[in-house]
């Protein structure tokens, strides 16, 4: 085991390098050498801008680490903002080193979104980097009231170039509250982003996630999820489209601590060039979290001679009455139905494009809101 | 008229085809026979480009192209098509998706106007409803789940739809019981016409019983070594394929 990293950017020896267990794949040290100058604070964006702006008016948008511009004025009822020096550290900041950081540079403290009992609610949360070889930090918590029901629209919006975007969002779902969270992210080819999620799961709640990402030069999008409550339920599922020489690691850690927890884990990839992909999902049962049911799937293609995948499933089991499985395939497309395609008068690249899609969108098909599986399926169709 | 002459054809250093030579003109049936490992499916992948059968020597003309400087897909515009013996499943492609998205191709690449999709889906529900398909079965992924003739009836619908003027069919029966057989029969007599050819490649004669060829060719050896009418099918039949066997050694 790794001793609890306490990361200092003015130290270089305090960065995760791939000497580092959970970071051997994402060799953060390689990339980040110094600490960049601070990102300039934006004049007031484009608000109801963003893949998700057909879907909600509910907006907040963060830009370069600070909040930029929330809808105020038209965020329905039930959608609370407020802003808080916050606690030091989050709970799992031992864990993750990157999202401690980012509490602790957090220039606004920590913004906090509150999802409230009534109709259920849907809220674009955008994350803007638009910087030049410099970094900046966000803190976000969202909370999801007892038996409350929301839609969390995350984007990540990437312009400038060799930028470093460090999030933290700390989640809690309450007692039999939902929360389903769609992140998308495009980012320039030479950023570094990391963004740590931390779930805690109340009594019967749900959570349901899918990461889209396309890649930058190192961009890591780590969730940990704890089942605190029994009869939690969570779908988690990541996609990825690589090309280039861009990096994606999708990493999670699943812990069930209560009984009677499900857990649907499932990622697809893709990567071309020289370009790769990072999987490390791990899923405990822990003592006493009886009646767990905890599924995961990792599924790659690698197309071309130079790509890269990494996959690191675990299981680590304590407790004795539980179901748990994984399956982890990389391969290429299948050449006999590429031929049979092409046989039937669909071009070789069509023919390719279509079978990837057919790969990949199964992900996307386990999106509930309706909206957001259509700019999902977008997202994935224009990266094809 | 299709044209092959002095055709050979190896799969990695292994030469399957030794100089095949055979002309079908158009509108005309002709069926391959031959035993198990004499090259018969290695002729019809060689016709329709499939990656790894490569053509040493020899020449294939169709419709005044040189069919061997084409690909796959540029030779099923031409209206090459190769009904499988077993066809592919496409996981996550729906069967008219699929269809569809093949067809436009052929007609982009001949440079006519595509198919809406009001239009295709009048002519696929007139075509399944004549092979007797379920409607539905369409809108499942491409041959996953389905069984032998299934997947040999979504060949011939396939057929009907795409209206190719070279038919090759490897092994058509194969898998399927007398109905199926039958169905998928009426089905590809249905597309005989004057500019047509096609190629029935099979190791009985059963299927000669439902789809009447004009001539009939024995491969073996990777040759031609004999040629006849219907009749030789009969023969064949009855005598086995020794006698060309010894010959062919």
């Amino acid at each position: 085991m790794n001793a609890p990293v306490r990361i200092d950017l003015k130290d270089v020896e305090t960065i995760p390098s791939r000497r580092t267990e959970a970071w051997k794949y994402s060799d953060l040290r390689r990339w980040l050498r110094d600490e960049p100058p601070l990102s300039p604070a934006l004049p007031e964006g484009e608000p109801n801008d963003g893949p998700f702006k057909a879907l909600t008016v509910n907006e907040v948008l963060i830009a370069n680490g600070r909040l930029n511009w929330w809808s105020e004025d038209a965020m329905e009822a039930g959608i609370e903002v407020s802003h808080h020096a916050g606690p030091d550290a989050p709970r799992t900041a031992d864990e993750m080193p990157m999202g401690a950081l980012a509490a602790a540079k957090a220039l606004d403290g920590v913004h906090i979104i509150t999802f409230k009992t009534g109709a259920p609610h849907v809220l674009a949360l955008r994350l803007l980097s638009d910087a030049v070889k410099t970094g900046h930090h966000a803190r976000i918590g969202v909370v999801v009231e007892a038996g409350a029901h929301a839609t969390l629209l995350e984007s990540h919006e990437g312009r400038g170039e060799a930028y470093l975007s460090n999030t933290l969002l700390e989640i809690i779902v309450e007692e039999s509250a939902t929360l389903e969270r769609i992140v998308l992210i495009d980012e320039p080819h030479d950023a570094i982003s990391v963004s740590s999620a931390e779930v805690r799961l109340s009594k019967n709640a749900a959570y349901h996630q899918t990461i889209a990402a396309s890649g930058a030069k190192l961009q890591r999008l780590e969730t940990r999820i704890a089942h605190a409550g029994e009869g939690a339920t969570v779908r988690m599922d990541g996609l990825y489209a690589l090309s280039g020489d861009r990096h994606t690691d999708l990493t999670s850690v699943v812990d069930h601590l209560a009984p009677d927890g499900l857990t649907s884990q499932l990622t697809k990839g893709v990567v071309r060039d020289t370009a790769r992909g990072v999987f490390q999902g791990k899923i405990i049962v822990e003592r006493g979290a009886d009646g767990t049911d905890a599924r995961m799937g990792h599924h790659a293609l690698i197309l071309g001679e130079r790509g890269e995948i990494d996959a690191k499933p675990e299981l680590i089991i304590y407790a004795d009455d539980v179901q748990c499985a994984h399956g982890n395939t990389v391969g290429n497309l299948d050449e006999s139905a590429l031929f049979y395609m092409q046989q039937r008068g669909i071009p070789a690249d069509e023919a390719r494009a279509l079978l990837t899609e057919a790969f990949l969108i199964e992900v996307v098909d386990r999106i509930a809101h309706e909206g957001a599986r259509e700019v999902a399926r977008t997202w994935l169709t224009d990266r094809l | 008229m299709l044209s092959i002459s002095n055709l050979h054809v190896s799969v990695g250093d292994k030469p399957i085809l030794k100089g095949l030579t055979l002309d079908v003109p158009a509108g005309e049936v002709h069926a391959i026979m031959g035993p198990n490992g004499a090259g018969k499916s290695t002729l019809g992948y060689a016709l329709s480009g499939r990656p790894g059968y490569e053509a040493t020597e020899g020449a294939v003309a169709w419709k005044g192209a040189d069919l061997l400087a084409l690909d796959p897909a540029e030779r099923a515009a031409k209206g090459v098509f190769l009904s499988f013996q077993y066809p592919l499943e496409i996981p996550g492609v729906p069967a008219m998706t699929f269809i569809r998205t093949a067809l436009n191709a052929q007609k982009r690449a001949r440079g006519e106007e595509e198919v809406s999709a009001p239009a295709f889906l009048k002519l696929v529900r007139a075509a399944s409803t004549a092979l007797k398909m379920d409607f539905d079965m369409l809108k499942r992924p491409l041959n996953v789940g389905f069984s032998g003739g299934e997947k040999k009836r979504m060949e011939i619908l396939q057929m009907a739809l795409l209206e190719p003027s070279l038919l090759i069919l490897d092994e058509t029966d194969s898998g399927l019981d007398i109905d199926a057989l039958r169905i998928v029969a009426d089905g590809v007599n249905a597309m005989r016409s004057p500019d047509r050819s096609m190629l029935v490649i099979t190791h009985y004669q059963r299927l000669l019983d439902y789809i009447k060829p004009d001539r009939v060719h024995v491969l073996v050896g990777g040759r031609i070594v004999a040629s006849g009418g219907p009749e030789l099918a009969h023969a064949l039949e009855a005598e086995g394929y020794d006698q060309y066997m010894v010959q062919a050694a």
